[in-house]
C-alpha cells in the first residue's frame, strides 16, 4: 500500500520513548520533508536528533504517530525493506558500518542482500564508486582508508542501492576538517546532480547553514524551523537553547543591536562584507 | 604487536594457486592433511616436501614468507622433538648417559612428527597465503551449504568470519590506542611475572571489550540499515567458478596422497 503525498518524508505527530527511559526522547514531531531538498537537523547530544534519523529508517517504529516514507508507513513490517532501500542511512563512526574487507565488496553488501544478480551489481558498483570519486580504492581494505575515504565509502554503499533518500546520523562528527569537507561536498553534489534528498543530521552550524531549510531539534521537539538565514538570524532564541550560530549571523546581530541597520540572513564573510559595505559606503556598491 | 603471524595474512600476487577456487583449495588441503597423516616413511616425506616446494614455486609465494608462518610455532615443534626424541623407546639404543636413552625409533619418531607438524603448518598457511580471507570464507560457506538442510548455520558462520576479518585491524588499533593511554595513565604492561602482567592485562581488555561490543551493536545497525535480513535470497558479488586447472590441482593432489598410500602398503619399510 503506497500513499500519494507530496513529501518523500511525512512525520505526523510522531513520539517515541525508548524502553528504559521515562521521558520521551522525541514527542509531537511533524515534519515534512520534500523530494531533492536538503534538510539539516540541528541540535544537541540527546535532543533527538538521531532517534529521528532512525525513525525515517524504520530502524526504530514510532510509539505515536506515523512515519511515512516515500509513501510507505514504517509501521506495516513488511513494507520495511522497501523503506530501506529508498532511504539509506550514513552513521556516526566510519568504521562501525563498513562490513567487507574489500572496498568494493562493500559497495555490493546492499545490493547483495537486496538479491540483486551478480551481472547487475558490478557497473552499479563502478558507477557508485565513481560518483563518491572513490573508484581507485575499490581494491582497497577499509582500514587502510581515511575517515573521509570511509564514509565516502559507506555514501557508495547506499547509493548503489539507488535510494531516493540519504540520511545522514552525525556523518561528519567523527571526521577531521578536511574528511568533513570532502563528505559534505559529496553529499551536496548527489543532492545537486542526482536528485536525492538529504537528511543531515548535525552539530555543526556551518554545515547546517548549507542547506535548504534547518529544523532545530530541542529536548525531543522541533523547536525553530526555516531556511538557514530564518533560522540563525534567531540569535536569541539559539542561545536559549545553548545552540551556537555561524559567527557571521552573531556578529549581525551585535552590530544590529548597536544600531546598524542589516538586513537579515547574513552567515559568511561574504555576506557580512557586502552588506556591511552597502550601509557604509553606499555609493560604492551602487557603482 | 600481532603484525607478523604470517596465518591468515594473504599474500596478493597473481598466480595460478591464488586463481584456484577457494573451495577446492579447501578441499586440496584436506586431501594435504590427510596426506601428511598417511604418511610414514622417508619416501612420504620427501614426497610431500616436493608438493610443497612445487605448490609455493606455482603460488610464487616466496618460501621465506611459508617459514614465517612456522616461527609461532617454534616453540611447539621444539617441544614435539624433545619430547619423542627422549621419551619413546626402542631397540637400536644410539645414546645412553645418566637417565637419558636415546633410541633410534626414537630420533626417527621426533623427526618425523616435527615434519608433519611443519608440514601441516605450512600447508594450510599456503592456502591462507594464496586464497584472500574473504574468499575463504565464501569457499567454507558454499562447501557447507548442504549442511543447511540440516539447519547448520553456514551463511551466518561465514558472515561472521567476515566480519571478523574485518575487525581485526580495527581492534588491533583500538588496543594500541588504549594501551598508550593507558600507559600515559602509568600503567605497565611489560614487566614482572606471568600473573602480573596477565594482571595488568585488565585494564586493557575491559575498554577492548567495551568498546567491542559497543561496534558490534553498531555495526548490526548498520547491516540492518542496509537491508540486511541474513542469507535467505541472497546473491553474490563474488561467483565462485571451478576451471580446468581446479581439476588439474586436485588431480595432482590426490595423486599424492595415492603415491604416498602405496608407498606406505609396497614399500614400507624398505628403505627406513
Amino acid at each position: 500500500m503506497q500513499m500519494h503525498t507530496d513529501a518523500q518524508i511525512l512525520m505526523q505527530d510522531v513520539s517515541f520513548t525508548y524502553d528504559e527511559s521515562a521521558s520521551p526522547a522525541l514527542s509531537h514531531i511533524s515534519a515534512k520533508i520534500r523530494q531533492g531538498e536538503f534538510v539539516a537537523v540541528l541540535g544537541h547530544n540527546g535532543s533527538g536528533k538521531s532517534t529521528l534519523a532512525k525513525l525515517i529508517n524504520a530502524l526504530y517504529i514510532p510509539g505515536e504517530g506515523n512515519v511515512v516514507v516515500c509513501g510507505y508507513d514504517t509501521k506495516n513490517e513488511k513494507l520495511v525493506w522497501e523503506i530501506r532501500r529508498r532511504a539509506g542511512m550514513i552513521f556516526q563512526n566510519p568504521d562501525n558500518q563498513i562490513v567487507a574487507t574489500v572496498v568494493k565488496e562493500d559497495v555490493a553488501f546492499g545490493l547483495e542482500n537486496l538479491g540483486v544478480p551478480t551481472e547487475e551489481m558490478i557497473p552499479r558498483i563502478e558507477q557508485a564508486l565513481s560518483a563518491v570519486r572513490m573508484s581507485k580504492y575499490a581494491d582497497s581494505a577499509p582500514h587502510t582508508l581515511s575517515g573521509g575515504q570511509k564514509q565516502r565509502v559507506a555514501i557508495a554503499g547506499i547509493l548503489a542501492m539507488e535510494p531516493s533518500v540519504i540520511i545522514a546520523d552525525e556523518a561528519t562528527a567523527m571526521l577531521d576538517p578536511s574528511g568533513r569537507k570532502e563528505v559534505l561536498e559529496t553529499i551536496q553534489m548527489l543532492n545537486r546532480s542526482k536528485g536525492i534528498t538529504v537528511l543531515w543530521i548535525t552539530h555543526f552550524m556551518e554545515e547546517a547553514a548549507l542547506a535548504d531549510r534547518v529544523l532545530v531539534v530541542t529536548d525531543g521537539k522541533i523547536q525553530l524551523e526555516g531556511t538557514p538565514a530564518q533560522v540563525f538570524d534567531q540569535v536569541r532564541e539559539m542561545k536559549e537553547m545553548h545552540l551556537d550560530v555561524p559567527p557571521m549571523a552573531a556578529l549581525a546581530d551585535d552590530l544590529r543591536k548597536e544600531g546598524m541597520p542589516l538586513p537579515g540572513g547574513i552567515l559568511t564573510v561574504e555576506d557580512m562584507v557586502r552588506e556591511v559595505e552597502k550601509v557604509l559606503c553606499p555609493l560604492k556598491s551602487a557603482t | 604487536m600481532l603484525n607478523n603471524i604470517t596465518m591468515g595474512q594473504y599474500y596478493p600476487v597473481d598466480s595460478t594457486v591464488h586463481r584456484l577456487d577457494p573451495r577446492m583449495k579447501l578441499i586440496l588441503t584436506i586431501i594435504f592433511i590427510v596426506a601428511v597423516f598417511m604418511s610414514h616413511s622417508f619416501v612420504g616425506y620427501i614426497l610431500l616436501l616436493g608438493f610443497l616446494f612445487f605448490a609455493c614455486k606455482m603460488s610464487k609465494v616466496p618460501f621465506k614468507l611459508l617459514l614465517k608462518g612456522l616461527r609461532p610455532l617454534r616453540m611447539i615443534i621444539i617441544l614435539t622433538f624433545l619430547l619423542n626424541l627422549f621419551f619413546t623407546s626402542g631397540e637400536d639404543l644410539w645414546v645412553s648417559f645418566w637417565i637419558v636413552r636415546i633410541y633410534r625409533e626414537g630420533f626417527m619418531q621426533a623427526v618425523f612428527y616435527s615434519l608433519r607438524l611443519i608440514f601441516l603448518v605450512a600447508g594450510t598457511s599456503l592456502l591462507t597465503l594464496t586464497t584472500s580471507p574473504v574468499a575463504l570464507s565464501d569457499g567454507i560457506e558454499m562447501l557447507m551449504s548442504p549442511l543447511k538442510k540440516i539447519h547448520f548455520p553456514a551463511h551466518e558462520l561465514a558472515m561472521m568470519m567476515t566480519i571478523a576479518l574485518r575487525f581485526i585491524p580495527t581492534l588491533l588499533e583500538e588496543t594500541d590506542k588504549i594501551m598508550k593511554a593507558q600507559t600515559a595513565r602509568g600503567a605497565d604492561f611489560e614487566s614482572g611475572n606471568l600473573l602480573v602482567r596477565a594482571k595488568a592485562m585488565v585494564p586493557l581488555l575491559v575498554p577492548l571489550f567495551v568498546s567491542a561490543f559497543r561496534r558490534a551493536g553498531d555495526l548490526a545497525m548498520a547491516m540492518e540499515s542496509r537491508c540486511y535480513h541474513g542469507g535467505e535470497g541472497r546473491t553474490r558479488l563474488r561467483v565462485l567458478k571451478t576451471t580446468r586447472n581446479d581439476w588439474i590441482a586436485l588431480g595432482i593432489v590426490t595423486l599424492l596422497l595415492a603415491l604416498i598410500i602405496l608407498e606406505g602398503i609396497y614399500l614400507k619399510g624398505v628403505l627406513f
